[in-house]
């Protein structure tokens, strides 16, 4: 299979890999894909309590290069948006940003999936509602 | 700077990264895939193609006298590896058809003494899906399965023999994981039920003995393309005493082959089968000894360096050039992506066109998060030891880096069980 170039230099040079301390409160994880499906994506994301602006995120992926790709330009994207603006981003954008082939768009899936999982584990432990965070959507159009 | 201390300033041997220098990229590792023609092969084949490029069926005139007189060679030549006689051997064009000849053809056949087949799960799929079309037309098709190791139990296959059995149909040795199956004893027990056996011998014919008296070998497929033979060109090995094995033709027209297979004859690529077959029995022994030194090598390296190394199938009933490794946490196609000047396989379901990690994998018990950690190395007549060490220093490289990405790595590192996580399956 060909790569684009841009799976390729994300794969070579992965942005933002690490881990951060999962039980902090201004952390959010999220975990998503299985073993035994080939992919595993670990995204976390560090919000400022203030102005839920996303400061820092750090992955982890099991998965093939274009799984690694997605999670990488996941979390160079999230870096700096709002919670909120993080929600919007769309796996879609991904595939287009990545060029990826058909059979690889269940990658960007799971790499937006780990974004809301983040953010939602961010919220849960922050006792944010999803009401509120609507609301947050829609101030920020 | 101390001008006689040069020493100090290289760096130890030991770590000094293989130059692409020491070796020629990319390198091709994946011989079980397909070989190239050896130049002695190729060599014996060119003056088919243009001077002596008769019809071995045309009977009235030297250009045809000719082409046939190449065939009839080539037939002893592939006879003689198998220890058949030339009269036994019939040309097809691959193994694919030689296996789903071997199976209709004897499902036809012997259609009024039964219709009950025994085969294995590890088959290739030319043995699998041919079975299961023969499933279609109304024959009874046994699977058996494997063990841990990938050999079938031959109490299973004892037990799954009935009077209606009329083939088994195990193969010699596999072609992802190497396995070599006990053909000895499962050509003993097809002979005392009266059961015909056939064996896909593509992986094992001219890697490894095969004596198709000595095993009770009565039919055999094999590829000229696996052997440093040209592709397109195979044969099937049907015995014509003791008993005499008949097979009914599933390609109908001018009545080659003693009608079992119709079709003008591939002069040069039967040459250059023929050709592969003595080059491999001659220097068999010699090649076989040095390939599992240099398989030996890599997996000693690979295991010296890495943990959480999974080799996959027996090691003891294995083909000399195979070594099939899961890197456990590790996917298997980040991998191949990494070390892209290496042309190997993986059991990963992203490099397979079903998108399902593979399925001899999964018949050894493995987890699919194993499967698709697993890579299939098929070292072949062409490769040298330097090549061996690149290969493993970069395989060892690229599993490092990647595990250094893989959140399962990290988990298992930190001691937590994964398998106890419920994972959302997707």
């Amino acid at each position: 299979m060909a790569y684009s170039d841009k799976v390729i230099d994300h794969y070579n040079n992965p942005r933002n890999v690490g881990q951060m301390d999962k039980n902090s409160d201004s952390v959010g994880t999220g975990l998503v894909g299985a073993p035994e499906c080939g992919d595993v994506m670990r995204l976390q994301i560090r919000v400022n309590p203030e102005t839920q602006v996303i400061e820092e995120a750090k992955f982890k992926t099991f998965g093939c290069g274009s799984a690694i790709a997605s999670s990488s330009l996941a979390t160079e994207w999230v870096k700096g948006k709002t919670v909120s603006e993080a929600m919007e981003i769309k796996n879609t954008d991904i595939v287009k940003e990545l060029a990826l082939p058909p059979v690889k768009i269940h990658c960007s899936v799971l790499a937006e999936d780990a974004i809301r999982a983040a953010i939602g584990d961010w919220k849960k432990k922050n006792g944010v509602g999803e009401t509120a965070a609507t609301a947050a959507a829609v101030a920020a159009k | 700077m101390n001008t006689f201390d040069d020493d100090v300033m290289a760096m130890p041997a030991a770590t000094v990264p293989r130059s692409a220098a020491d070796v020629k990229l990319p390198i091709y590792m994946d011989n079980h895939a397909t070989t190239p023609v050896d130049p002695r092969v190729l060599e014996a084949m060119m003056p088919y193609f243009t001077g002596i490029f008769g019809n071995a069926a045309s009977r009235n005139h030297s250009f045809g006298w000719e082409a046939e007189r190449a065939v009839e060679g080539a037939r002893e030549q592939i006879a003689k590896l198998i220890g058949a006689t030339a009269k036994e051997i019939i040309f097809t064009s691959g193994a694919t058809e030689s296996n789903n000849l071997a199976l209709k053809g004897v499902a036809e056949m012997y259609r009024e003494r039964g219709n009950h087949i025994i085969t294995q799960v590890t088959e290739h799929k030319a043995v699998l899906d041919t079975c299961k079309r023969l499933e279609k037309a109304g024959y009874r098709v046994t699977y058996l399965p494997v063990k841990a190791d990938g050999i079938i139990d031959l109490e299973d296959l004892k037990r799954a023999m009935d009077d209606k059995t009329i083939l088994v149909s195990i193969m010699f040795a596999n072609n992802e994981i190497g396995v070599i199956q006990p053909i000895t004893e499962i050509g003993k027990l097809c002979r005392e039920h009266g059961v015909i056996f056939h064996t896909d011998a593509v992986q094992a014919a001219g890697k490894i003995p095969v004596d198709v008296n000595a095993m009770n070998i009565d039919v055999l497929s094999l590829s000229g393309h696996k052997i440093y033979g040209p592709k397109g060109v195979g044969a099937l090995y049907v015995r014509r005493r003791n008993p005499r094995v008949q097979i009914s033709e599933q390609i109908n027209g001018g009545g080659h082959e003693r009608g079992m297979r119709s079709g003008t004859l591939n002069v040069p690529g039967i040459v250059g089968l023929g050709k592969a077959c003595e080059i491999a029995r001659e220097e068999m022994a010699s090649e076989a000894a040095r390939l599992s030194k240099l398989r030996d090598k890599l997996k000693a390296k690979l295991e010296s360096s890495l943990d959480y190394l999974h080799v996959n199938g027996s090691m003891e009933h294995r083909l000399p050039n195979n070594l099939n490794v899961s890197f456990v946490y590790v996917e298997g196609e980040s991998l191949l992506m990494g070390i892209n000047d290496v042309a190997v396989s993986s059991g990963s379901a992203c490099t397979s066109a079903t998108l399902e990690p593979s399925y001899v994998l999964k018949a050894l018990g493995l987890g699919d998060d194993v499967a698709h950690s697993s890579i299939r190395f098929g070292l072949g007549r062409f490769n040298t030891e330097a090549e061996v060490d690149y290969v493993a220093d970069k395989v060892i490289d690229i599993v490092k880096k990647l595990r250094e990405l893989s959140p399962l790595y990290e988990m298992v590192k930190e001691g937590i069980d994964i398998s106890k996580i419920e994972w959302q399956a997707h």
